[in-house]
């Protein structure tokens, strides 16, 4: 496989990750927050659960979501070699 | 005792530090046992703390352009994630945050949803290419993708715009709690609150500022948590306060139909600033305007994070492309430890005013009763709180109390009876919140305006010794610039801290995503770009704000970026499509941009 080719690869594996990472980030940044009233008929540790979602909900998964980016990042630039040397 | 460079001992000097921290912290309530006054102990804090962090800057002085510029790009990981959050938690998050909660119920969370989120875009979509692409400003990468000096002189006006915005705010932060704890008027508050500023970035630039901002962070985290925790645990709402207030939110709820919220008539004459509760506190807004309303804050917020300078140039100072992606996620855990806890400490507080049952609680009970107690007197004196007895009838209904929103976290250890040491501790949390973010902010302006507008645009052949010296002074004179608007005291007319991010996001984001992202992006769209976006989010923020227009569809002046982003980003798409694509140079700078591995684009362009 060329140079040209690996690049390629690596930038279609990094534009993936970056789709799915946001495509999650939206979910929990909008799509949980429009319906907050009709969540909030369920109840989660006490709480309302629209009222946990924005209150802390959200919080949890945006910081679960953004370490788990980083570690699949790395290992798509470990895979076509252009990780930084350490 | 330390063996080795400075960077390897980082763990064992922070850790020392924490610990003389905390014996400072026990040496205080000694003190206060052995009968020294409440005021002295606020001063020994603010005092005590604003010299340790005026020493680690003195310390950290340089004469290079690197360690001036971005800390001579060697911060691990996890001090830069604390530094970042540091700069990042304002005055405002510190003080008014849990406040806002209080009284804004669900609808205000929409802040502490964007205020985390971004961070996302910031990792996915910025900071790790910005990196790799080696630049000192957030201007320069404008200017060095995209060339010509037109464009990074745009990007250094909304740089400084933005920034402005939010460093008077800060310094304005400074001032009230210098004043408050070292029992000075509010206007010499400023000064004293812009010369510990000062004393923390001036000498060693970036690399002074990640230094003080990592101590910062140690302070304003433990004074943040420690009167949360010891308040749960003391009224026995639970050992984490974090996890255990869902019932107490449930209760809110029950009492606030016993006490008759938004069946009382609202009452007047209580002073400015001062609010009584109407909000429902867990109800989520009915209906598709209230959720557009929460979500389109959520995305003002969340792209202004992604597009503040003061943000992105903190990932500049990490030593690979990997670190600074994995730094970033570290921020965002330091700031999710006290947004978490907001909302936490916004609901006790809450309880204990509204539950009949408790013994701290006010409404329902005597006025003369609620009058006598020490708390209520103290802060009513400074005009933070209120009670109006409208009716007549003694009794303190939940529309005839009064207070600001800043009480919920200045007050809570009275609140709750906890000794006066941890108000001293808040007060030196709070100070160090809004020093940390002005510090930031004012290098932010300073290095825009001393690489990109003089080094870059007005000299290019000046020497390194004068460009520094062009630095500090900017420094000096923007920090004065600063001061002097916050002692005006024009706050009603500077508006929120929310624009910064609102002209962030308006001006910047896309010029910056898409300079990674698209390579058909030129000179003539980001231009385009950043002109249109900031022209139209500014002009949509002076018609409602200013000149009386009807806000489209709930956009108010919280959320002009939802006006300035689009236009941002059709000006820029259709201006790059109308005119040339970029050269295959510049392509080939946005391929390497994308690789973490060799060297920056700055340093392969210099070796040129």
């Amino acid at each position: 496989m060329n140079e040209a080719d690996n690049r390629l690869m690596h930038w279609q594996s990094t534009k993936r990750l970056m789709i799915i990472t946001l495509s999650l980030w939206a979910f929990f940044s909008f799509v949980v927050h429009w319906f907050a009233g009709a969540l909030n008929a369920f109840s989660f540790l006490g709480f309302p659960l629209g009222f946990y979602m924005a209150a802390q909900g959200s919080e949890v998964a945006f910081v679960i979501i953004i370490f788990w980016f980083a570690r699949t990042q790395h290992k798509i630039d470990l895979q076509y070699g252009f990780a930084e040397e350490e | 005792m330390f063996k080795g460079d400075f960077i390897s001992n980082l763990p064992k000097i922070y850790g020392t530090y924490t610990g003389g921290f905390l014996v400072f912290v026990i040496l205080m309530a000694v003190l206060e046992q052995m009968g020294v006054g409440a005021d002295t102990i606020g001063i020994l804090f603010v005092a005590f703390t604003v010299f340790i962090y005026a020493a680690i800057g003195f310390l950290s002085r340089t004469m290079e352009v690197g360690a001036y510029y971005v800390a001579g790009r060697q911060v691990p990981t996890v001090f830069n994630g604390m530094a970042t959050a540091a700069d990042w938690m304002s005055g405002a998050s510190f003080v008014a945050m849990a406040g806002g909660i209080y009284f804004g119920g669900h609808g205000y969370l929409a802040f502490v949803v964007g205020w985390t989120g971004g961070y996302i875009l910031v990792a996915s979509l910025m900071a790790p290419y910005l990196r790799k692409f080696g630049c000192y400003t957030v201007p320069d990468f404008i200017g060095t993708r995209y060339g010509g000096k037109l464009s990074r002189f745009c990007a250094v006006v909304i740089l400084v715009v933005a920034s402005f915005t939010y460093v008077t705010a800060q310094i304005n932060a400074t001032g009230t709690i210098a004043a408050r704890a070292l029992q000075i008027p509010f206007e010499v508050g400023v000064w004293f609150g812009l010369l510990g500023i000062l004393l923390c970035s001036m000498l060693g630039g970036m690399r002074a500022v990640t230094w003080t901002q990592v101590a910062q962070y140690i302070v304003l985290i433990i004074a943040y948590l420690v009167p949360v925790f010891w308040m749960s645990n003391k009224q026995g709402f639970g050992l984490i306060p974090q996890l255990v207030y869902g019932d107490a939110v449930a209760r809110i709820t029950e009492l606030e139909q016993l006490h008759g919220l938004g069946t009382l008539e609202a009452v007047s004459g209580a002073a400015g600033g001062l609010r009584a509760l109407t909000v429902p506190y867990a109800e989520a807004g009915q209906g598709a305007l209230a959720s557009w309303k929460f979500v389109t804050l959520v995305l003002c917020m969340m792209a202004g994070t992604a597009s503040l300078p003061h943000i992105l140039m903190r990932y500049f100072t990490t030593p690979s492309v990997k670190a600074a992606r994995q730094s970033v996620a570290w921020s965002l855990f330091f700031i999710f430890l006290l947004y978490c806890t907001a909302p936490a400490l916004a609901t006790f507080v809450k309880l204990q005013i509204l539950d009949p049952n408790l013994s701290t609680s006010l409404i329902g009970k005597s006025i003369t009763e609620v009058n006598a107690l020490e708390w209520v007197q103290k802060w009513s004196n400074v005009g933070f709180l209120q009670v109006i007895d409208a009716n007549g009838d003694g009794i303190l209904q939940l529309n005839e109390f009064f207070m600001r929103g800043d009480i919920v976290v200045l007050a809570t250890p009275e609140i709750a009876g906890l000794p006066y040491v941890i108000s001293g501790l808040v007060a030196a949390g709070g100070m160090a919140a809004a020093m940390s973010t002005a510090d930031g902010l004012l290098l932010a302006i300073a290095n825009a305006l001393s690489h990109d507008l003089y080094y870059k645009i007005i000299d290019p052949n000046a020497e390194t010794k004068k460009r520094l010296l062009v630095a500090r002074a900017l420094l000096l004179g923007i920090g004065a610039a600063g001061a002097f608007v916050a002692s005006l005291k024009l706050t009603s007319i500077l508006g929120a801290v929310a624009w910064a991010f609102d002209f962030a996001c308006s001006g910047l984001l896309f010029p910056i995503v898409l300079g990674i992202w698209w390579k058909r992006a030129n000179r003539q769209g980001a231009i385009a770009g950043m002109i249109g976006g900031f022209v139209a989010g500014t002009w949509y923020l002076y018609m409602v704000r200013f000149a009386g227009m009807d806000p489209w569809i709930g956009i108010d002046h919280l959320r002009f970026g939802i006006i300035g982003m689009p236009v941002s980003l059709i000006c820029m798409v259709v201006v790059s499509l109308m005119t040339p694509e970029p050269d295959a140079e510049i392509q080939a700078m946005v391929d390497d941009t994308r690789v973490p591995a060799g060297k920056t684009i700055i340093e392969a362009q210099a070796a040129k």
